[in-house]
């Protein structure tokens, strides 16, 4: 079974988003980064860049293949992790926590309640 | 288990010995001079660490490795969508002919008259093959032939005041070259959904074609799909991509299932290339060289790269490189000349009669296949299929086995693996291609290994899980090379490598190597 933690939102191309206050962080989640495997390489968007949601905002590349991140939610992207260009197993390691990419300045913050909850993803996902 | 236990083989540094010959040099019959006393100025890098070994040591390390190769003279070799067919020994024969071996680029055309007929000829019959009005030999690869492709596309565009046009269609299924090809070529390539029958989704693709009204450069389809099926719709396809203002594109790697039978250019496509190193023989895997020849329709003729091989009125044969609307030279001299002799041989030999029995053979191997296999693993879009077959191993996972554990475990069994996780968007995938030269008895002994493989993942799922057992080393480190690839060697790495028994130890550690591929 997948990790799905209770409290973030999903989207079925396998983002996840955690919102505190007006924020969000996004991530990609435990399903998605054991489908990927060994992530060698990462995109990711600088800071100030603004997103609608759908929007290509990196792109993620493992050894079985290059797959495009998308943008759950729209707003400004306020902080990248940098720390993952170099350590990309953190992805695989800790897809949640210190594999985060992206961090953004919600422009609606409605707009996560949208996505699917916990128990739709798991459904999304077959399990 | 058809594999011995094989041993990795040391370099050959650490062969090396201080003072060992392999060959001894007459004497110096001119003074002897320091390099920096002849050169001054000059930076020279000095001590260069060649390793010193004697002829035997030498033979025996190169035969060796050659040894831990797999190849297709020496096994099955069903790795899906590369089409590593048996290349028949007669076709290095005529390779070899001083007449074609021996001849240099620049020679005079008088005196190379033999070597500009193979290249017209061969323009000939692989137009004939593929349906198509002209054909350039020139590119090196099929991703070479894709670009020169979407090159041949935007002129023909341009020409026609139509050089605005931004958009490349490729199913989400397609080789991951094509998008980069058409990346590469400026264009943003759009994707086309696949239907429930492994299709393009037709109604996906109408939408499309809307929404970039006249923004259309063309499409890139393979027919067969990537999933080995035939694209019923592609008169239609070619119709409304045409109405739309778009050129269609075909993928040719999997003309193998077509050869003899159909022809890319009689469905409607406008512009091919062909893997020369796939469907025509040539040997495929060991690092090129390929040919990926492109055929074109009328309309894009005038394009072609210069030069391109004619027959003047008398007889004699000549290089055209008075071409006015030629996109140029793709490309030094006039592509990969031997493997286009090679491949013309191959298609000589067959000739107009029996080119068919290739497709033939090569599709109802892969039905074989898929019917009896298919009884054991899921097939990933279950109908008749054209020269390769797509499975799903998802149903494994409930045994924590994944495809990359069932091909590793496919070595042991003496087999080169299938293709994996190719296409994407079947999860947990094998693509398994037989080709024509294998006999009833080679893929029923490839069946009883894969089945005798999912009888382990129920019983015995760790067997699977370290594989494989009988090579040198176990699973390698794909994810370490992809980070840092570095193919050279350095006796700073090496003396810290060997440190930590990287070398010495088989079968234990995880080893950093580049993925091998298949050309494209």
């Amino acid at each position: 079974m997948s990790d799905i933690r209770p409290g973030f939102r999903y989207t079925k191309s396998h983002e996840w988003v955690k919102v505190e206050g007006d924020t969000a962080t996004i991530g990609i989640t435990d399903h998605a980064q054991e489908e990927l495997g060994d992530i060698v390489y990462i995109e990711l968007p600088e800071v100030g860049r603004v997103l609608s949601a759908d929007d290509v905002f990196g792109t993620v590349e493992s050894v079985k293949a290059v797959s495009e991140l998308y943008a759950p939610v729209s707003g400004e992207v306020v902080a990248v992790n940098e720390a993952l260009s170099g350590s990309e197993a953190a992805i695989n390691e800790s897809p949640y926590e210190t594999g985060w990419m992206i961090t953004v300045k919600l422009k609606d913050p409605a707009e996560a309640g949208k996505l699917l909850d916990p128990d739709a993803y798991r459904s999304q996902i077959g399990e | 288990m058809s594999n011995d236990l094989k041993t990795i083989e040391p370099t050959l540094f650490e062969l090396s010995r201080p003072g060992r010959l392999g060959a001894s040099l007459p004497g110096c019959d001119v003074p002897e001079r320091e390099p920096a006393d002849l050169l001054p100025g000059v930076p020279l890098r000095g001590g260069v660490p060649l390793p010193e070994l004697a002829e035997p040591d030498v033979i025996r390390h190169f035969l060796h490795l050659s040894s831990l190769n797999y190849c297709v003279d020496q096994g099955f070799y069903p790795l899906g969508s590369c089409t590593m067919k048996y290349n028949p020994k007669i076709n290095d024969e005529a390779v070899r002919l001083p007449g074609f071996a021996r001849i240099h680029p620049y020679q005079p055309e008088e005196t190379c008259q033999g070597a500009l007929e193979v290249l017209w000829q061969m323009q000939s019959a692989l137009g004939a093959v593929l349906g198509m009005d002209a054909v350039s030999l020139h590119p090196s690869a099929g991703a070479h032939g894709e670009m020169l492709g979407l090159m041949l596309i935007r002129a023909y565009h341009d020409h026609h005041g139509q050089g605005k046009r931004r958009s490349v269609l490729v199913p989400k299924a397609a080789h991951g070259t094509n998008p980069a090809s058409a990346a590469r070529c400026g264009y943003k390539t759009v994707s086309i959904d696949t239907d429930a029958r492994g299709l393009v989704d037709m109604g996906h693709l109408r939408t499309l074609l809307e929404q970039h009204e006249g923004d259309v450069a063309g499409l890139m389809l393979t027919n067969p799909n990537t999933l080995g099926l035939f694209e019923e719709d592609i008169v239609e396809i070619c119709d409304v991509v045409h109405r739309a203002g778009g050129l269609m594109y075909c993928d040719g790697a999997n003309m193998n299932a077509l050869v003899g039978t159909a022809r890319p250019g009689d469905m409607g496509f406008d512009v091919m290339h062909v893997n020369l190193h796939k469907t025509f023989c040539i040997p495929h895997g060991g690092g090129g060289p390929g040919a990926g020849p492109v055929g074109v329709k009328k309309i894009l003729e005038p394009f072609l790269p210069v030069p391109q091989a004619l027959r003047r009125e008398d007889g004699t044969f000549t290089l055209d490189y008075e071409r006015p609307l030629s996109i140029g030279k793709i490309g030094s001299f006039y592509g990969a000349f031997l493997a286009i002799v090679r491949a013309y041989a191959y298609i000589r030999h067959y000739g107009r009669e029996h080119l068919a029995e290739i497709s033939e053979n090569a599709v109802l191997n892969a039905n074989y296949l898929r019917a009896r296999l298919g009884k054991t693993f899921e097939v990933a879009y279950d109908r008749t299929c054209m020269h390769e077959c797509v499975f799903t191993l998802k149903a494994f996972k409930s045994h924590g086995v994944k495809a990359l554990d069932v091909a590793k475990r496919v070595i042991d069994y003496g087999y080169h693996p299938p293709t994996m996780y190719f296409p994407l968007i079947v999860p947990e995938c094998l693509m398994i291609e037989p080709t024509e030269t294998e006999s009833l008895e080679t893929i029923d002994g490839f069946i009883t290994a894969m089945e005798s493989i999912a009888r382990e993942a129920e019983e015995n799922p760790q067997i699977i899980l370290d594989a494989p057992h009988t090579a040198p080393v176990r699973r390698l480190d794909e994810a370490l090379a992809a980070r840092s690839l570095d193919l050279s060697w350095s006796s700073d790495r090496e003396s810290s490598a060997s440190a930590q028994g990287r070398t010495t130890t088989p079968g234990t550690g995880r080893e950093a190597a580049a993925t091998p591929v298949c050309e494209a």
